[in-house]
């Protein structure tokens, strides 16, 4: 308890104002978080898998999210409890680090604290536990490595890779066009890598979406899509071959950013002053159009005056676009960002072969296409759909096919998906786990059970038998020494996932077994909770 | 061991058959609410807004309904969003959409109570949706070729999207106007072109369409009231006082004096600009911003005449229609591109007088005179006059056409039964039930117009059974009909749309599993 006595026994206070707080200490401490994490688990578990489900958000202001991507769940969830928190770090984690399997580690972690608990009941330290767990990950990550097979790949042959983004596609809502979808992805990541690097840099790939159409009308522009159309209505849609200045200083007379003041006190000041006004707009423009400049692209918003000068010099001009889009379009055009209109040059002019203003549906919006840049290496996604959730979900779905991609050219092994990894580090750590003397070889054995939860969510999921499913699979690898087989959660008719395609990346893998240890590990190890109660 | 609750106080949280069950219903709430509008005979619905004033919209278009309903239901609000899309995306069939997802997801309780999984449905539902396309594909008539016969398509596709609205009596008159309206657009789908002025009085039938632009202003005081041969400046120019724009400028004076000679140089300068503005040879002159008294005498003086305050979309307009560009300096006015008319002159419609803009140079944009006996009146003829230019706009581009009064439906519903038929499994469950979903259409629309549904779908059914059957619900007469003999016909981008985008809702709304509602958001209380 809070209260200690001293040699006198006068009590004296350890935790200040404890009527306020709430505390709970040893085994209740750990058992209350496991279960807290339990839950959370549980949640996503129906979602994992190409036969999970949807879960439906209504956030604060009653907007409504439907998703089955383990990391959007999770943050929009408005936990309070801290363990819950905990977990809702770890999916976040995986998805800045990876982008996928975002579900997949929670439901790792819960399995992790379920067989923790077990232990726990057995009178197994915590330590033990948190040490055992520890020890066997690091089994299974290199078990992962000695199964993983290199996959071979080119600019010209992006096949596997589009087998790869498939397997991420097909657990989402659009996988009714998992295919094209995967093609755009690969491609736009092809567009944008640099394969001598091994490095692909997804800030050029642009995702944009617009309500309508429908989803096979998702294109890949090799270009910029910018939400903006021409500052004046009357300004040409389409430019060829353009000249593109992009600036960050507004059509508007200077502000300079010392206070000061100009009086007018005499008419002639007043007309100089408006003379010099005038003088402002024309220079600007003219400063422009001396460049050689056939498009101006600028980050804040045109005076009226300026704007039709602009027009009746024939000088399409784009208004209010945004910071990051402004640098997209100077990454795609080769061009630099003017700050100031004395250092326009004509070098520093971004150039696009074509740029085209296009409207859409019934409604009056348009949008502006930039495209066969200088430099092709930014591209956009454009994304149609039925309905706004839907759109938000594909823009989800292909973050995730894009990140995919990309750590197989960081990196280019694999391990097969369906389970078949889960199963086969199983079996490893199951076999290593005799090798340990002491306490922790419990903790070992726990963990190989749990690796064999994510199959069996797999097969839940699926409408499988579970039990029956994974003891099947898992006996056919021990058997033949294959680690291929896995659960067909499409019902093709076979366990092989080399036949059936699904690949998963290795540091995907690795990335969500070291994440789930660590964080049960950081769980096991606490052992007293102190909070504010509410009131 | 008490397992902490993980959300906030105030969220929560359902799970498994419950939320399956919550967003049913929801959704077919939300369906069930908007049926009875569809079809020709459907009814209207009135909306009382709980804003200042509770004003009243009386209305039968769907997406005018759902969007000003307050839903709490996260189900429901996808049923909203997806007519909402359909209104932006084809304009009509915003009704349709929402009770097709309604009845599919009806049918999927049905199936999910009797214990097939919803994935099945699902991948069911997909190859039904498929397969109900195709054979609309099949039956599709395209007369883009035959511009006569292109014309009398489009009038029976705006007199069938008229028909289920207020404007049903005039039908023919209406879609007149309105075919002309879209053919003058010659292919662009910018409706804004077509300006629609609402003046209430007189009736219905006293609408037309004009073949010039309207502008709802007056012509300053003292100025001409017809000019032929306009040439017209259109605009967008501060005429009241001109600011200096160069920041931190003030005037600081010691004498009074000075503010009469600074007065002065200020009037000066608006001379100066009226001055060139003249320079451009014009005798019309439309802003969009105020033009003071002082500069609006000086126009009057030159025999100009002067609008202002013409709003932005009014500005676009006209620059679009006269030919002349939107000005906002006046320095070179050799080569600023003036519009010009044959004719302004001021029309009186009902009590208002308006500046009417005939012989435009480019015949592009025109107005539609909306006349009704009451706001609600004419509020309803515009959105449903919006509906079928929409739609006609859309089909000058796809120009595919189908006939209407449920045959589509029944098509479709032929198709996937047979289907259903070849499939083996679970999922011949959910296409037979997709197929049933289909039919709710014609019913409903024989339902809402008090005719015995279940004699009318079985006789349509039979008839259907023959190949190439023409054959649909007229609601007029109350009876199966040959419907291309009625001329009775829908765009298929319209139907296409109501399918695809009704049954990716309800696939949608069948993968959840479980439902998390977050804490409402605490509005600040202000003491």
């Amino acid at each position: 308890m809070a209260l200690a006595f001293d040699e006198f026994g006068r009590p004296f206070i350890i935790l200040r104002e404890q009527d306020q707080k709430t505390r709970l200490r040893g085994i209740d401490a750990q058992k209350a978080n496991i279960a807290a994490g339990k839950a959370v688990a549980r949640i996503l578990r129906s979602s994992l898998g190409p036969k999970g489900m949807d879960k439906m958000l209504q956030g604060p202001d009653g907007d409504v999210t439907i998703t089955n991507d383990g990391a959007t769940i999770l943050e929009q969830m408005d936990v309070d409890n801290q363990i819950a928190k905990l977990m809702v770090e770890l999916s976040r984690s995986q998805d800045y680090e990876i982008g996928d399997g975002t579900t997949g580690v929670v439901v790792m972690a819960g399995a992790l604290l379920e067989q923790a608990e077990r232990q726990l009941d057995r009178g197994i330290h915590p330590i033990r536990i948190a040490e055992g767990y520890e020890m066997a990950s690091r089994v299974a990550v290199e078990h992962l490595e000695r199964i993983s097979q290199k996959f071979e790949f080119d600019v010209n042959n992006y096949e596997p890779l589009v087998q790869t983004c498939m397997t991420t596609l097909s657990s989402k809502i659009v996988n009714r066009c998992k295919r094209s979808l995967a093609e755009i992805a690969v491609k736009a990541v092809l567009a944008v890598a640099d394969l001598e690097r091994k490095d692909v840099n997804l800030d050029l790939i642009k995702i944009e979406g617009k309500v309508g159409g429908n989803l096979e009308d998702t294109e890949l522009i090799y270009g910029i899509l910018v939400d903006k159309d021409m500052s004046h209505p009357q300004m040409p849609k389409q430019i060829e071959d353009a000249h593109i200045a992009i600036l960050t200083c507004p059509f508007e007379p200077p502000k300079p950013k010392t206070k000061h003041k100009v009086d007018i006190d005499t008419v002639e000041k007043f007309e100089t002053l408006r003379k010099q006004e005038q003088q402002y707009f024309d220079e600007m423009v003219q400063k422009c159009k001396d460049v050689g400049a056939t498009l101006v692209i600028c980050q804040w918003g045109f005076d009226d005056e300026a704007n039709h000068l602009l027009m009746h010099r024939n000088l399409p001009a784009v208004r209010w676009v945004g910071g990051v889009e402004l640098e997209l379009i100077a990454i795609a055009t080769g061009g630099r960002i003017v700050p100031r209109f004395q250092e326009l040059t004509s070098e520093k002019l971004g150039k696009a072969g074509m740029v085209r203003e296009k409207s859409f549906g019934t409604t009056k919006e348009r949008m502006l296409y930039i495209e066969h840049c200088a430099n092709s290496k930014a591209v956009t996604i454009f994304i149609r759909g039925g309905n706004k959730m839907m759109i938000e979900e594909t823009k989800r779905s292909i973050h995730d096919a894009l990140c995919v991609a990309r750590n197989l050219i960081r990196n280019k092994s694999i391990v097969y998906g369906g389970g078949a990894a889960e199963i086969a580090c199983s079996l490893a750590v199951d076999a290593a786990a005799d090798k340990y003397p002491g306490v922790e070889q419990y903790a070992i054995r726990a963990f190989a059970e749990a690796l064999d939860s994510v199959p069996m969510a797999l097969a839940e999921n699926s409408g499988l038998q579970p039990i029956e499913t994974l003891s099947a699979v898992k006996s056919q690898q021990l058997k033949e020494n294959i680690p291929f087989y896995g659960i067909d959660c499409n019902d093709v008719g076979t366990n092989d996932m080399r036949e059936q395609n699904v690949f998963e990346t290795l540091i995907g893998k690795q990335q969500q077994i070291l994440l789930a240890t660590q964080v049960v590990k950081m769980i096991l190890k606490i052992d007293d909770v102190i909070s504010n109660s509410e009131y | 061991m008490p397992i902490d609750k993980i959300f906030k106080d105030d969220a929560n949280e359902e799970k498994g058959e419950r939320a399956r069950m919550a967003s049913f219903i929801g959704a077919m709430a939300v369906a069930d609410l908007v049926k009875s509008t569809l079809g020709p005979k459907g009814m209207d619905k009135i909306l009382q807004s709980t804003g200042r004033g509770h004003s009243v919209t009386v209305t039968n278009d769907g997406a005018t309904i759902l969007k000003s309903l307050h839903i709490d239901n996260p189900a429901a609000k996808v049923l909203v969003d997806i007519s909402k899309v359909q209104d932006d995306e084809v304009g009509d069939g915003t009704t349709s959409v929402v009770v097709l997802a309604g009845e599919l997801l009806r049918e999927a309780e049905k199936l999910v109570t009797s214990k097939i999984h919803p994935m099945t449905i699902i991948a069911g539902y997909r190859m039904a949706a498929e397969c109900a396309r195709d054979a609309l594909l099949k039956r599709v008539m395209d007369n883009k070729e035959d511009a006569e016969k292109f014309r009398s398509d489009l009038m029976k596709i705006a007199m069938t999207t008229l028909c289920s609205k207020i404007l049903s009596q005039d039908k023919e008159h209406f879609a007149e106007m309105a075919v002309d309206a879209v053919f003058r657009l010659k292919g662009s789908t910018n409706l804004e072109a077509i300006q629609i002025i609402k003046k209430p009085g007189g009736s219905l039938r006293d609408s037309f369409l004009d073949e010039g632009f309207i502008l709802d202003k007056k012509i300053g005081i003292g100025q001409p009231k017809r000019i032929e041969n306009a040439k017209i400046l259109v605009a967008n120019t501060a005429m009241d006082t001109d600011k200096v724009k160069i920041y931190g400028a003030r005037v600081r004076v010691d004498s009074m004096t000075k503010v009469a000679e600074i007065e002065g140089a200020e009037k000066e300068k608006m001379k100066d600009k009226v001055n060139k503005i003249l320079a451009h040879g014009i005798n019309c002159f439309v802003n969009r911003q105020l033009i003071y008294n002082f500069p609006e005498e000086l126009f009057a003086d030159a025999g100009v005449l002067a609008i202002e305050h013409a709003d932005f979309e009014g500005i676009e307009r006209l620059g679009l229609v006269t030919g002349g560009e939107i000005a906002s300096t006046f320095d070179n006015p050799e080569s600023v591109k003036l519009g010009h008319c044959k004719l302004i002159e001021e029309i009186m419609i009902g009590e208002d007088k308006l500046i009417h803009f005939s012989g435009v140079a480019m015949g592009q944009a025109c107005s539609i005179v909306l006349r009704g006996a009451s706001h609600h009146v004419l509020d309803e003829a515009e959105r449903s006059l919006h509906d079928a230019l929409c739609v006609l706009s859309q089909t000058v581009n796809d120009s595919r056409v189908l006939l209407g009064g449920g045959w589509p439906e029944m098509v479709m519903a032929k198709e996937v039964d047979e289907l259903a038929r070849k499939t083996a499994g679970k999922k011949s469950h959910a296409i037979e039930a997709f197929s049933r979903a289909l039919v709710a259409i014609p019913t409903t629309i024989a339902d809402n117009a008090g005719l015995d549904s279940a004699e009318l779908v079985a006789q349509l059914r039979a008839e259907h059974h023959n190949q190439g059957c023409n054959a649909g619900i007229d609601v007029i007469s109350g009876a199966v009909g040959d419907m291309e003999e009625r001329g009775i016909y829908e765009a298929f981008k319209v139907k296409q749309a109501v399918l695809l985008s009704a049954t990716e809702a309800a696939e949608m709304i069948l993968r959840v599993d479980e439902i998390i509602t977050c804490a409402p958001r605490r509005r600040e209380d202000r003491m």
